[in-house]
């Protein structure tokens, strides 16, 4: 059962591969789809390592992807904060 | 709104036109400022660093005339009135920052008590050969207001004066004293706090939600919000939108660019300021501004003597240019006479706007002291020939 | 795209003008990564933003203090110290922040980062060290380091380089750090500990350029330059600041290296000017004028 999840802005991305390099749990790779200006982003290979630690949000430099911890351990999120 | 009394210091004084001035910016509402030393306008600043902390202000002295120019920006747009002081080498250091405030329509005042150049020059004698950096200083398109005292009276009032055009139009104000005024001693009447007309602020009198930080107003000038106030304003160099956002293409530059001429042309009769004596039957008519008009009244009262129809056409708002004077004027007289301390600078002013209707003579000076008045009446009687 | 995705929120969005975004920044440049450790230090703090102005010079890091939703001054090349000196002096409530680039505030701004260190002006400056001129194309910089190349210098650099932490140092900052884009939460740390302290603050923060400097000299592309960082950092808190220059291939040194109490400008001037400052609370004319004319 994964702790968390990222959300992934796929236009914004502009394929640098901080997010892949640096997870530490080795949740992502660059998808081989583009996004409009041409660039791969990101997506979950290994959804379920996944702790919501937003180290990826931390190191991607154009505010694309941010990880997230599902509350209590649980899969979904009914209100958030948005 | 009128002068805060605590600032003012009513009375009848004997002071030189650099403590006036001080006083005026005091009386104006100026708490800050920013400078660095050069002769001969410290004086100034030295005066206003002993007097700013008694009402809760303060001058900091920069490392140098690029900072002081931004550092009074700084201070601006922190809420309060703010100035800077300088002389020729530091008046060209300053430039960059005379095109940050036109752009970013921040109201300041930059003061320049002028002495011979170029470069180190001739510190400490007069000069009047700033007066088209003071238009052109900065580079690209945009119009300031420059006023030209030419006593200490005057550099305590013009002083408010500058402060309050600057308010109201946004614009940096240069304010274009000379050595000699600045260092010239004489009565200067500071009047009741209540007798002091200060332009407040144009402060945004809409919420945040709804306030665009550039957008003009009927006059095309835009109200303005500061720092902590929760406007969250957004103040660029760049050419910029109504937000204040980057927006550099050619549509941007014109709007941009054309409302900055504008809210300063369409107010030409307001910044029409001469004084004008004996022009409806004048034959001559004398143009001059600030330390130099003091000289030509003395020619013009020898011309008169001998006979010769002169006027006296004073220079008190020299940037705008008073175009429209000098277009009714120049049909109307044999010639202009256009005496200053410099190789002929306003005189070029004069020539565009008489275009060809009389004649126009220069009296030139590379500064260091002042005109002979013989000099200028030499060149009266050649224009009455 | 999952419900649970529409329900989630980055709290950085807060804190950035979003109709602004994308940014101008080249993909791997390591500016955004350094503004994501800015934001969380905010937010942890929970800083009054309302009161929080971030002031720019010119340059790809001038860029920053746009993308910010706070009050933003975008200055010019090498005035973003001196104008946010006259806003911090001006309304002393403020907390204010300057963040620029190396070329910005240490070559053009040498002079004013050496000034409001000497004066201990209550900023904090963030300086991004891509270690070259890169909006204008790549031209060398104070900070670029040993005989790298770069446009201006095509047979490679022969300057000594700047270091900005002994430069600062020497000056009179209270706080000195270095880390770099790698260091995502130390800088965040750093960053936080900065914010709350009184004084000049100085953080300099080597960013990857992947179009100029990495691009010239050979080294990879903007992810290289990130494992670069990593292996080549060594953290050395309290370091002296003379032993932290940048050298190609060497160690880098980063940490916080100095945190001394020393008292900011405001407060020695109150002590100095004593009895000779007043406060002086705005005019209340409106208020007096109404009551003089009803009385």
């Amino acid at each position: 059962m994964p702790k968390g999840s990222v959300a992934i802005t796929a236009e914004r991305c502009k394929g640098c591969g901080f997010c892949v390099e640096f997870c530490p749990t080795h949740v992502l790779e660059l998808a081989s789809a583009f996004n409009a200006k041409g660039y791969h982003p990101p997506h979950m290979i290994n959804a379920e390592k996944c702790s919501g630690c937003n180290l990826c949000g931390m190191y991607c430099p154009d505010f694309a992807i941010f990880g997230y911890r599902f509350p209590d351990g649980k899969q979904s999120e009914k209100g958030g904060d948005a | 709104m009128h002068a805060d009394p605590r600032c003012v210091l009513t009375g009848t004084h004997f002071i030189n036109g650099d403590a006036a001035c001080c006083e005026g910016a005091l009386a104006a509402g100026a708490r800050f400022a920013a400078g660095y030393p050069i002769t001969p306008s410290t004086e100034i600043v030295e005066r206003f660093a002993a007097r700013a902390p008694k009402v809760g202000g303060l001058f900091i002295q920069m490392e140098d005339e690029l900072a002081s120019s931004i550092a009074l920006q700084g201070m601006v747009w922190a809420g309060q009135k703010s100035f800077t002081v300088t002389s020729g080498p530091g008046y060209s250091l300053m430039m960059e920052h005379i095109g940050f405030a036109a752009i970013t329509e921040t109201p300041c005042v930059f003061v320049d008590v002028q002495r011979g150049g170029p470069s180190t020059g001739l510190p400490t004698l007069p000069a009047q050969g700033d007066m088209m950096q003071a238009r052109f200083g900065s580079h690209g398109d945009y119009l300031t207001i420059a006023l030209c005292p030419n006593s200490p009276q005057e550099c305590f009032d013009l002083t408010i004066k500058a402060f309050n055009l600057a308010e109201k139009f946004r614009v940096p104000v240069m304010f274009m004293m000379d050595e000699c005024v600045g260092h010239m001693t004489e009565k200067v009447v500071i009047p009741a706090a209540d007798q002091i007309e200060v332009q407040p602020r144009r402060h945004a009198s809409k919420p945040p939600s709804e306030f665009k930080l550039f957008e003009p107003g009927p006059d095309l000038v835009p109200e303005m919000a500061h720092a902590g106030e929760g406007y969250k304003v957004y103040v660029t160099g760049l050419t910029h939108d109504k937000r204040g956002y980057p927006l550099m293409n050619p549509q941007s530059q014109r709007e941009l660019v054309t409302r900055l001429f504008d809210k300063i042309r369409r107010a030409a009769d307001e910044l029409t300021i001469i004084e004008a004596e004996g022009l409806d039957d004048a034959d001559v008519v004398v143009v001059s501004y600030g330390i130099t008009s003091r000289v030509a009244q003395r020619a013009i009262q020898m011309a008169r003597d001998k006979g010769l129809k002169v006027g006296k056409l004073r220079l008190i708002c020299v940037w705008p240019f008073p175009e429209k004077v000098i277009r009714d004027l120049a049909p109307k007289v044999k010639a202009l006479v256009v005496p200053e301390l410099n190789m002929g600078q306003v005189v070029l002013e004069v020539e565009r706007c008489a275009s060809g209707q009389c004649r126009v003579i220069s009296v030139p000076h590379p500064g260091g002291t002042v005109h002979k008045p013989a000099e200028i009446l030499a060149a009266i009687e050649r224009g009455a020939r | 795209m999952s419900s649970v995705e529409l329900h989630v929120h980055n709290p950085v969005e807060d804190l950035l003008r979003q109709d602004r975004i994308p940014t101008i920044w080249c993909p791997g440049c390591g500016i955004g990564t350094t503004v994501n450790s800015f934001a969380h230090a905010l937010l942890g703090l929970g800083i009054d933003l309302k009161k929080t102005s971030i002031v720019s010079g010119i340059g790809c890091s001038g860029r920053v203090s746009g993308y910010m939703n706070l009050d933003s001054f975008h200055t010019t090349h090498g005035r973003a110290i001196p104008f946010a000196t006259g806003l911090k002096l001006a309304n002393p409530e403020l907390n204010v922040i300057v963040y620029s680039g190396d070329g910005d505030l240490t070559s053009i701004g040498g002079n004013h980062l050496i000034h409001a260190a000497r004066r201990n002006i209550d900023l904090m400056v963030v300086c991004v060290n891509n270690m070259i001129y890169a909006m204008t194309g790549g031209q060398a910089a104070a900070t670029t380091p040993g005989t790298s190349m770069s446009t201006t210098t095509p047979y490679g650099a022969f300057e000594p380089e700047l270091n900005m932490p002994q430069l600062v140092d020497a000056a009179g900052a209270c706080f000195v750090a270095r880390w770099t884009a790698f260091h995502v939460k130390q800088l965040e740390r750093t960053m936080a500990k900065a914010l709350n302290k009184k004084g000049f603050r100085f953080i300099e923060v080597l960013s990857p350029c992947p179009t100029y400097y990495q691009r010239k000299n050979n080294l990879g592309d903007a992810l290289a330059a990130m494992v670069d960082y990593k292996k080549r950092s060594k953290i050395k808190n309290g370091c002296n600041t003379w032993e932290t220059a940048l050298l190609p291939g060497g160690d880098i040194i980063v940490g916080e290296f100095v945190d001394r109490e020393r008292e900011d400008y405001l407060t020695l001037m109150r002590r100095q000017l004593g009895s000779n400052y007043t406060e002086f609370p705005p005019q209340a004319e409106e208020e007096a004028e109404r009551c003089c004319s009803e009385c």
